[in-house]
């Protein structure tokens, strides 16, 4: 199929009583959806809001929906998800819209907060550094969700999150489980409490759309099997209490 | 959910995974036997093992379910936590008074 000269663009603009609003954007090759956005900002309607920063998958700050999935904009390309030559752009959901393409992560890092997931240090920088080993089992799990960029991508295609606002949310989880898994740490008692309680790891019904959608492919859902079992075993030895 | 609520229902759902294999089986075997409500009712009185295993199932199933639909309301419902809890431990409380009552008639009367 030939590549058409033109997309057709729909992106959202306003708040939560805005619409879509269309535009036509040059066909560029390795063309990404960040680009189109960036091209209707730049070249159409310099009113645009929207978020971005590194342009090359690290900040996580450009996840947007398109085409009804939230995605990485900036490591999209055009190519794998607008063959027809249309694209529809949406603001992230399960979010607060500020205006346009922009949502208020507030909400997605306060649950980082309540999910513990600041590193409670265990010795003093006076102390010799750790000596963690690589293949142990504890860093093996650890590395295996430490990758996460927080683009809230997983926090919007998440189902219980969209059904229950006090839900913490894949990201967060999953930042939980690396740290209940990093052996410097030493706050696991109050983080094991934390997500034990209401609207924490045991709120998730395993759908997997985090795992689905994760522009790194992690494994939330993984992550959050991990801290179910980790806090069931301290609820039913009374470590933690619900 | 928090950890007590999970611990419990899959805790129950465990319990339950035996004594629904052996309803069925019973189910089963009354249907191909073509016994009837009497002959049933004839194996069943005054049995310690089948008041056990009914009261046992009854009070497993009560929990779950309840606890299972009290997650339904909270996330479904425009009911808060607290009002899909009352109206969960309602359903508990009437699905093991009816359990225990049909118990009751199995063994007893």
């Amino acid at each position: 199929m030939s590549t058409p000269a033109q997309l057709s663009v729909s992106l959202w603009r306003g708040g939560n009583d805005g619409r879509y609003e269309s535009y036509s954007v040059p066909r560029r090759e390795s063309q990404t959806v960040l680009d189109v956005v960036t091209y209707v900002q730049r070249h159409i309607d310099q009113t645009l809001s929207y978020r971005f920063a590194c342009r090359v998958g690290m900040c996580g700050s450009c996840a947007m929906t398109v085409n009804g999935r939230p995605r990485w904009t900036c490591r999209t390309h055009v190519a794998k998800v607008a063959a027809s030559g249309s694209l529809t752009i949406g603001p992230l959901e399960n979010l607060p819209l500020i205006k346009d393409l922009a949502t208020d992560m507030a909400p997605f890092f306060e649950k980082w907060q309540q999910a513990k997931g600041v590193f409670a240090p265990s010795q003093t920088r006076a102390e010799p550094m750790a000596r963690i080993r690589p293949d142990s089992a504890p860093r093996v799990a650890a590395n295996a969700a430490i990758e996460c960029i927080n683009c809230g991508v997983c926090y919007a295609a998440c189902d219980t999150v969209r059904w229950n606002s006090g839900y913490l949310g894949p990201a967060a989880l999953n930042r939980a489980w690396t740290l209940v898994n990093d052996e410097r740490d030493a706050g696991n008692p109050s983080r094991l409490a934390a997500i034990a309680a209401s609207g924490g790891c045991h709120s998730c019904h395993s759908h997997q759309s985090c795992q689905e959608h994760c522009p790194l492919a992690l494994n939330p859902t993984a992550s959050i099997a991990g801290l179910k079992r980790r806090t069931a075993v301290a609820y039913l030895k009374g470590e933690i209490k619900a | 959910m928090n950890v007590r609520l999970y611990v419990w229902q899959r805790a129950t759902a465990a319990l339950m995974v035996p004594f629904v294999l052996v309803h069925i089986a019973v189910i089963f075997y009354a249907t191909r036997q073509q016994m009837t409500a009497a002959d049933i009712l004839s194996r069943t009185h005054g049995s310690a093992a089948w008041a056990a295993f009914y009261t046992v199932f009854v009070a497993a199933v009560s929990i779950h379910a309840a606890i299972g639909v009290r997650n339904i309301l909270s996330e479904w419902s425009p009911l808060g936590h607290r009002a899909a809890g009352w109206c969960a431990v309602s359903l508990g409380i009437v699905l093991a008074m009816l359990g225990f009552h049909a118990v009751i008639a199995l063994v007893l009367t």
